[in-house]
């Protein structure tokens, strides 16, 4: 038989819990608001008219060819610089770190600032820059740059991370079989890492996509030359609020699917080493 | 030490030389890099590929050989596997047949035995030894198991902290242990006492366990005496026959197959299953464990005593 204590003991938990869902209840309503209210109030069946607009379409193709230029700077670099740091112990290694992470909680708007003192006209490499005849601010070069500060560190850290947790005997193994550094890099790291580098490709990514801060400081908004989609939502929002709604309603189905891609890699990750299902499906290698 | 052989790790000092290819010396400035060096490194949890099937990680090290490997370890039926779908034993033997594929010069088993349950262990101790000794391959072992030691080695070196204390065969390490580290490894009892020599040959040595017992050396000061378990016979009190006998009660009788393992006090013998049945062995039962003087094998104690200066 429950003592008086252990009953109120019991109820005092289940009113803990009924808080506890308030609190969540409340959070999720509030996150949701915003994107429902975009979605409902967006004209959805002039979408893809109000898309088609030439500002928007060239808003579009400014923000496609920066972050593929960005994209692939910060994955041919960013992967062998991550690799050179999961796997060496050298002096400065937490510094190095630590440079990694810190555009990661830097405001964008002092990252924009940043990258005008070094690169803009009266900047640190400025005089150098100018004398080389390279114009960087304001520029769809700005645009890249600007990404590039950003979104580069969710892929190095991860992939430092990613690397990192890759067992050294494994690769150990692979040289004493033979294999050159590069080769054991290409065949072993690379592949046990993949799941970790694609997770942070997509955070990468998806910050890229909606970099603000840092270009409209270091690049400005000039139509088809610096204007991203997410400038080009800041400057229509005055004169036309549906095509505003339309270019979000494209970002937030854009953002889903990075969203998606990020969780089925994560699920994908966790079940490479573990899953038997994988028995028999996975296609085998001959030479 | 391994590591250091097959190039992953850079000792401070020496040289490592297969034949005339000097692979390292710290003086002359050598240090080739672990794929050119031709060993077949073996990792104690194996190490294999998790990404790559059977096949693709024993021809990792060589596609050449890799079907041969294949068959000959009996693992061609499980080639499109992951090495996370085999038993410990399967992925030893894929372990072994990629560290074959690149046709070494050495192979280098860490501890190859010790990712394996009691059960499986026996038997592929028993399949390693048939492969080395038909491979006829240099082969480094590293293990902390005597058995697997035993069993796999013809030669035998203990090193403890990176110092070798005693090399030789099973039968040397036995018979005559450098020091009573060694005989612990090798599984033997290890008695402290101090030894007088006797007029006519060996010496007696008063136990620090209180009893007095003769050795076929000579000998004197503070000694340990090494005894293997299977030279201890189990007598019952008064039926010594002139042997040395060490009294004490049965604690623990562990029935291992043909044998029996008893422990006598701080003693553990060896002895015939019969034995126990006919003696009628019990734990709580007092004996004598007796033993040779031959048998009592004197050896420096390599701790220092409290007196030591």
């Amino acid at each position: 038989m429950p003592s008086h204590r252990s009953i109120r003991t019991f109820a005092a938990g289940r009113g803990f819990t009924a808080l506890q869902a308030l609190a969540l209840g409340l959070m999720l309503m509030f996150l949701a608001l915003p994107i429902v209210a975009l979605i409902t109030q967006a004209p959805l069946g002039d979408v893809p008219r109000l898309l088609g607009e030439q500002q928007v379409r060239q808003a579009l193709a400014v923000t496609v060819r920066t972050n593929a230029i960005a994209n692939l700077i910060f994955l041919g670099l960013g992967t062998p610089a991550a690799y050179f740091v999961a796997t060496r112990r050298f002096r400065g290694r937490a510094l190095v770190l630590t440079l990694v992470e810190l555009p990661l909680v830097l405001p964008p708007a002092v990252a924009g600032i940043g990258l005008l003192a070094a690169f803009g006209a009266g900047g640190l490499l400025g005089a150098d820059l100018q004398d080389a005849g390279v114009v960087l601010p304001f520029t769809q070069w700005a645009v890249v740059l600007a990404i590039l500060f950003v979104a580069s560190p969710f892929y190095v850290r991860s992939a430092i991370a990613a690397f990192e947790a890759v067992d050294p005997a494994l690769t150990d193994a692979a040289r004493t079989l033979g294999a050159s550094r590069a080769r054991t890099f290409a065949r072993v790291a690379l592949p046990l890492a993949a799941g970790g580098l694609g997770a942070g490709w997509v955070l990468a990514f998806a910050r890229g996509i909606g970099e603000f801060g840092a270009t409209i400081i270091f690049a400005g908004s000039v139509r088809g030359q610096t204007q991203t989609l997410t400038l080009a939502i800041y400057e229509i929002l005055d004169s036309s609020f549906d095509v505003a709604l339309a270019i979000g309603v494209l970002l937030v189905v854009l953002s889903a699917g990075i969203l998606l891609s990020f969780k089925l890699l994560s699920a994908w990750r966790s079940s490479t080493s573990t899953s038997p299902a994988r028995y028999g499906i996975s296609p085998s290698i001959s030479a | 030490m391994l590591r250091a052989i097959a190039g992953l790790h850079r000792p401070d000092a020496g040289r490592i030389a297969l034949d005339e290819t000097v692979w390292f010396d710290a003086r002359g400035g050598v240090d080739r890099a672990p794929d050119e060096r031709s060993t077949g490194f073996v990792f104690q949890e194996y190490a294999l590929f998790p990404h790559l099937s059977v096949r693709a990680n024993v021809a990792f090290g060589g596609a050449a050989r890799a079907p041969e490997l294949l068959e000959r370890f009996g693992i061609a039926r499980l080639a499109d596997a992951r090495p996370g779908d085999l038993s410990g034993g399967e992925r030893q033997r894929v372990a072994l047949a990629r560290a074959l594929a690149r046709d070494p010069a050495v192979l280098l088993l860490d501890e190859p035995l010790s990712a394996l349950d009691a059960n499986t262990r026996r038997d592929v101790r028993d399949e390693l030894r048939a492969v080395l000794q038909e491979l006829a391959l240099p082969t480094v072992v590293v293990t902390h198991d005597f058995r697997d030691a035993a069993a796999l080695a013809d030669r035998v070196g203990v090193v403890v902290d990176g110092a070798l204390r005693q090399l030789g065969t099973v039968e040397d390490l036995v018979e005559r242990p450098a020091d009573a580290f060694v005989v612990g490894f090798t599984g033997a009892n290890l008695l402290t006492g101090t030894a007088t020599p006797l007029a006519g040959g060996g010496a007696e040595i008063l136990l620090d366990g209180g009893g007095v017992i003769r050795s076929a050396a000579r000998a004197s000061g503070r000694v340990g005496v090494a005894v293997s378990p299977w030279e201890l016979a189990l007598a019952l009190p008064g039926a010594a026959d002139g042997r040395n006998a060490l009294p004490g009660v049965i604690t623990m009788i562990t029935p291992d197959g043909e044998r029996a393992h008893v422990r006598v006090g701080a003693l553990v013998a060896e002895v015939p299953s019969g034995a126990v049945a006919r003696l009628g062995l019990h734990p709580g039962m007092q004996v004598l464990a007796t033993f040779e003087a031959a048998q009592a094998r004197v050896v420096a104690l390599s701790e220092p005593g409290p007196s030591a200066s």
